[in-house]
């Protein structure tokens, strides 16, 4: 929308909001490249925090402003709430506290896209042959919303809303309110997600053609909610990571199309930048799984790949080799090069700090200590890394899965901990794997490996582990916090 | 101005964002992933500006402005905590005051 200029203080002039609406976007763009390093980064992300400072004094100063006593209150909830929540939590919760940061945002956007209709709907449709034309002009503006808005709203209200359920599914199964395992209809489910999207689409199509109807809104919205729960709950907990990327994509998304709407381009640029984001993000984690983004969104990884699994557990008649704390630790002294696989195991038992603690002990025998870290480690891209950084492990110290996998083959023993599907050399040698073709990291390759697992059990693919009857293998079974600290007691006594 | 210049400068600079976006992006190493995530999760908490600008037309109708207060505060949450607690996760990434020694000095003190 145009606003005219009423007051006449420099200040509230249009010109000068929008070039803080630009001073802050350019903020956004430079503190994100801040983000390249680690160096840099936290610098980078105070830079980004000043444009947002930046942006909100721009609308606050608008001449349109009102309501200053909603806006303080509104505020002033979200910093009760947000605040205490991004201080207190744990880094093994970040995965859910992403998910619920990234709903909470889905929903401001269709919670605006609903007020903003209730304020205008009635004039979505008017008016529409003349703006389209290119003759509307300021004048013509109090006559109806501009096609445009209308479809940037219905966008971003149902993006929005899908975004908003989704994230809190995702956000309940990875705090363990709702079961991680998949939640389906059964074949019938892509077949009522289909139906979901249709009619939140037609319901959308409606309201912009001129249908000024708020039920029809809200039954768009509903449907929207609908689609969001329909498409999480079925998807496994080890393609989070996919998920939460893909929401985060959503919901910038649903932003930048808000502000089409509002004519407002640092929410235009900052949802773009943020939905190029996670667009990255999940294609990255999903060619780390070998698997395209529709076939996890469509969902059950968990039921096809069981059955999978099961037949494929009775073909190992080989035989598991476990081992103890003290061979561990003596194996482990006496390497010259170990590397350290974490996975989603180290996250559960909190295993970071003792982790750490081992690795300064073989540190201290002059063992060369490096961690490998397979990009869908864990529940988020990046879990492993901020675990381990929480830990004080040197940034250095953290390789990604291509600088790791050729220093495998000059390693003497690798300790993997709690990561299962991600070392499966299944992905390169069995063609009729589920996760054939997946980029593992190649833990087989080294001398020996030392696995510790609570027990036998498959992983979230379902598939068993040939890793685990390799004869250079050894199983050190139990909880990896106490695996750890165990193994770096022996060490000490050595 | 004419909207449909509006329209098209608007798209430009969507269209424009996105490719700066890309860029941007693809320079950020796997490692730093999850403060990546949280971070443009904080920014894309700017959508608060649209319930600060939506609220100040909100008029009388108090459906309104009870769902807008909402949105400000989801909004808020959004930004306040997303940039805290990427700011938590990044101080730890922060290379130590003693970086390649810092685990021979360790040796030496501790223990």
């Amino acid at each position: 929308m145009i606003q005219l200029p009423l007051a006449t203080s420099f200040l509230q002039d249009q010109n000068f909001l929008d070039v803080l609406y630009i001073i802050a976007f350019a903020l956004f763009i430079q503190g994100l490249r801040g983000l390249a390093g680690p160096t840099t980064a936290v610098r980078g992300n105070r830079i980004a925090a000043v444009g947002m400072a930046i942006a909100v004094i721009a609308t606050l100063l608008s001449p349109n402003e009102g309501n200053w006593g909603l806006i303080v209150i509104g505020v002033a909830i979200g910093t009760a709430v947000g605040v205490p929540a991004a201080r207190r939590v744990k880094m093994t919760a970040m995965p859910q506290m992403v998910a619920l940061f990234n709903g909470v945002g889905g929903g401001a956007v269709f919670l605006i896209a609903w007020a903003e209709f209730r304020r205008h709907g009635s004039t979505y449709g008017s008016h529409t042959v003349t703006f389209v034309s290119g003759l509307g002009s300021l004048t013509l503006q109090g006559g109806g919303v501009p096609t445009y808005v209308a479809i940037f709203s219905v966008f971003a209200a149902i993006v929005g809303s899908v975004s908003f359920w989704g994230s809190n599914i995702a956000f309940g199964k990875l705090q363990e309110i709702l079961p991680g395992r998949p939640i389906t209809l059964g074949p019938a489910q892509q077949f009522v997600n289909l139906v979901l999207l249709l009619l939140a689409l037609a319901a959308g199509i409606d309201l912009v053609a001129g249908a000024h109807s708020e039920l029809i809104f809200i039954g768009m919205l509903i449907c929207a909610a609908l689609l969001g729960n329909a498409v999480v709950l079925p998807i496994g907990g080890a393609d989070m990571p996919v998920v939460i990327s893909l929401l985060n994509a959503f919901t910038g998304l649903s932003a930048a199309a808000t502000g089409m709407a509002l004519d407002n381009t640092a929410l235009i640029v900052a949802g773009m930048i943020v939905g190029a984001s996670g667009t990255i993000l999940t294609n990255l984690m999903a060619t780390a799984m070998n698997r395209s983004i529709p076939s996890i969104v469509a969902g059950g990884f968990g039921g096809g790949g069981v059955v999978e699994g099961a037949t494929g557990a009775g073909e190992h008649a080989g035989t598991v080799r476990s081992t103890s704390a003290a061979d561990a630790a003596i194996q482990l002294a006496y390497a010259s090069r170990v590397v350290i696989v974490p996975g989603y195991g180290m996250a559960v038992a909190q295993a970071q700090h003792a982790v750490r603690e081992l690795t300064k002990e073989l540190e201290k025998r002059g063992v060369e200590v490096s961690y490998a870290i397979h990009p869908v480690a864990g529940r988020m891209p990046g879990h492993m890394n901020v675990l381990l950084a929480e830990a004080d492990v040197p940034y250095d110290q953290l390789r990604e899965m291509d600088d790791a996998n050729p220093e495998f083959a000059r390693t003497d023993v690798s300790l993997v901990i709690g990561a299962n599907d991600v070392t499966n050399p299944a992905a390169k040698n069995t063609p009729s794997s589920p996760i054939y073709g997946m980029p593992i990291l190649e833990v087989a390759d080294n001398r020996s490996v030392i696995v510790i697992k609570r027990s036998m059990n498959p992983g979230f693919a379902g598939i068993e582990n040939e890793l685990y009857y390799d004869p250079k293998t050894a199983m050190l079974f139990g909880d990896a916090k106490s695996a750890v600290s165990e193994i770096t007691a022996e060490l000490g006594q050595l | 101005m004419i909207l449909a210049s509006i329209l098209t400068t608007n798209l430009a600079i969507l269209v424009l964002a996105g490719f700066v976006g890309f860029v941007v992006i693809s320079k950020v190493p796997n490692t730093l992933h999850t403060p990546l995530m949280s971070g443009t999760n904080a920014i894309h908490g700017i959508v608060v500006l649209g319930g600060l600008l939506v609220v100040g037309l909100a008029g009388n109708d108090a459906f309104n402005k009870v769902i807008l207060v909402i949105a400000i505060a989801f909004g808020t949450i959004n930004v306040v905590g997303g940039f805290l607690v990427t700011d938590r996760m990044l101080e730890m990434f922060k290379t130590k005051p003693k970086p390649a020694n810092a685990d021979e000095n360790e040796k030496a003190g501790k223990s």
